[in-house]
């Protein structure tokens, strides 16, 4: 009822969404980088509350299941293989006993996170409300850090072992369709949506103007807790000491250098930079998925498009778990907790 | 953007969206007792209300951050959230002084504890003693948590503490530092980075996730510091794990 880590990837850490509730206590949100993919991966794997799903950066992890397993992919497809055999991405699959899931690295241009959910979420230990993984802080996910070699981590359900009922199982989970609504498709935009910040009145026309034509590349000094832009450099007309207060996931700050940066998942809760835009909810994934090196662009966007763009998905995905209310049927016919 | 003030008193407020998913309101642009006091009373308005769709309610100097969850079939969109809040407010907000707990933080000054207390005394022109002295004042505030889980800003010292952060902020400050800057104090929960003039050092535990609270000290705490010498940093320190 484990899986046994082999190769531990570039940054593998569990994720859920996030560590929210204590902000005014200095905690970081964390959770996933990209909600969309790993909410979907989760709805695949069968699970219709939010688990955990092990995020996956770049370069992949090789894992082997010590029990027979339901799971699925979504997100940037980092070639997957099981047991040497390509496998499908936004599928529910099977795995039996000693079966060798591997991950390859992330093709160019084609996403660098992707999310491994299993049926019945992995058996980690809540810190604060969260499974979250807050690696600066070392705590939530597995033992507060990123996998490491030899890492066992157990699963939560146990399906049958007998090779008849895990046949029956895969072939009936492979006759389900899955579609993607366009609301949860997660194509690449030209152009990354934006909402002025609360500073937004005070940088110069240029710096404004820059923000919405320029073209900005997303800096090798970019993590989980922030991505800086390198791009022209932004300004406010009359600099002053801003003080610390809330900070949000798509908050771009400009510290008195002048390079902005994206606040991300790991950010700090509090943040005393000036802050010249907000990038959309729908469009945190598509930034998420995008590495160094890559660029990005800006447009502005009124508020009510912003929240009614996030209502739209929220509906697709409400919608996607009625749909999948099959997968779940299925599996909890043969499993037990 | 909504600009308004309570029929109650002169306090005046802004709301303003964060993105699609927070709000800012605005008591202020100082830092100011009777404005961290203003943050912490209507952030107490406003977890009390149980807000639906408001997931966190986060203080800071002058303003507080409202986060939301804008979608699902209570969810309110920005003009709904605001305009409730705006409801709440102008019911009437006077300045907390009441729902923060009274903590005394014992602090060992000077030495290897606090490698700029010389500094500091230099900077103001005053005596070792005398920087302790201030610092032990009685009527300190803590008016938010931020940086780091349990990492708290507090204030408002005397004038005479209002040196600047260092120029140079050093990579690794040792947990439990107590360090000061522009009159005010942070105390470190765990190694970390830092920029500020490390006076001296608290043998208590700032974090423990697996506590609750899981921070010795919240928003709206009253802060006094008391000194220790080396002996009793240890036997407290001991005491403490």
């Amino acid at each position: 009822m484990s899986i046994t880590v082999i190769k531990p990837g570039l940054l593998s850490t569990f994720q859920d969404a996030g560590r929210t509730g204590h902000q005014h206590l200095g905690m970081p949100v964390c959770g996933v980088m990209d909600t969309r993919a790993h909410r979907l991966a989760n709805l695949l794997a069968g699970n219709d509350r939010d688990q955990a799903t092990l995020e996956i950066t770049l370069v992949g992890p090789t894992l082997r299941f010590e029990a027979p397993a339901c799971f699925a992919i979504a997100g940037a497809d980092l070639r997957a293989t099981l047991n040497g055999t390509p496998i499908p991405c936004y599928r529910p699959l099977i795995a039996r006993t000693g079966d060798v899931l591997a991950f390859g690295s992330a093709a160019p241009d084609a996403g660098v996170r992707t999310y491994l959910a299993v049926y019945g979420g992995y058996a980690l230990t809540p810190v604060l409300g969260s499974t979250s993984t807050y690696v600066r802080g070392g705590l939530g996910g597995h033992a507060g850090r990123a996998l490491a070699k030899g890492d066992t981590v157990e699963l939560q359900a146990v399906l049958p072992t007998t090779e008849d009922t895990l046949s029956n199982l895969a072939q009936a989970l492979w006759q389900i369709r899955v579609y993607l609504t366009s609301a949860l498709a997660g194509r690449s935009r030209s152009h990354l949506r934006l909402l002025p910040g609360v500073h937004w009145d005070e940088f110069t026309a240029d710096s404004r103007n820059d923000l919405l034509n320029a073209e900005f590349r997303i800096s090798t000094q970019s993590d989980r807790m922030g991505y800086r832009l390198d791009g022209p450099s932004l300004a406010m007309t009359t600099p002053r000491e801003i003080l610390s207060e809330a900070t949000e996931y798509g908050t771009i700050q400009v510290p008195s250098g002048g390079q902005a940066i994206v606040l991300m998942a790991d950010r700090q809760s509090t943040g005393g930079y000036p802050k010249i835009a907000q990038v959309i909810t729908v469009d945190l994934p598509d930034l998420a998925q995008r590495r160094p090196g890559q660029t990005v662009r800006f447009a502005l966007v009124e508020l009510n498009e912003a929240q009614r763009l996030d209502c739209e998905r929220e509906e697709a995905f409400t919608q996607l778990q009625e749909t999948l209310a099959q997968i779940r049927d299925v599996l909890e016919r043969v499993a037990r907790d | 953007m909504l600009e308004s003030s309570s029929p109650s008193s002169s306090t005046a407020w802004r709301i303003q969206p964060q993105g699609d998913r927070c709000l800012m309101i605005y008591f202020g642009d100082q830092i100011d007792m009777s404005i961290g006091r203003l943050c912490l009373a209507a952030a107490n308005v406003l977890r009390q209300a149980n807000l639906p769709g408001v997931t966190d309610v986060v203080p800071s100097f002058t303003a507080l951050g409202v986060f939301y969850q804008p979608h699902g079939r209570h969810g309110p969109c920005y003009a709904d959230l605001a305009a409730q809040i705006e409801q709440l407010l102008s019911q009437g907000i006077t300045p907390d002084t009441q729902t923060g707990r009274d903590v005394d933080i014992p602090v060992c000054y000077g030495g290897e504890y606090g490698p700029d207390l010389d500094e500091v005394a230099r900077h103001a022109g005053i005596s070792v003693d005398e920087v302790i002295a201030l610092h032990t004042q009685p009527g300190n505030l803590v008016f938010m948590l931020g940086f780091a889980p349990g990492l708290p800003y507090i204030g408002v010292h005397d004038e005479r503490l209002g040196i600047p952060r260092r120029a140079s902020p050093r990579t690794a400050v040792p947990a439990g530092s107590v360090a000061v800057a522009n009159r005010q104090s942070v105390l470190y929960p765990s190694r970390l980075p830092g920029g500020w003039n490390i006076i001296g050092a608290t043998p208590l535990s700032l974090f423990d996730p697996e506590r609750t609270p899981s921070t010795l000290l919240q928003p709206g705490d009253r802060v006094h510091f008391v000194p220790i010498d080396p002996t009793e940093f240890s036997r407290l320190r001991e005491a403490g794990q």
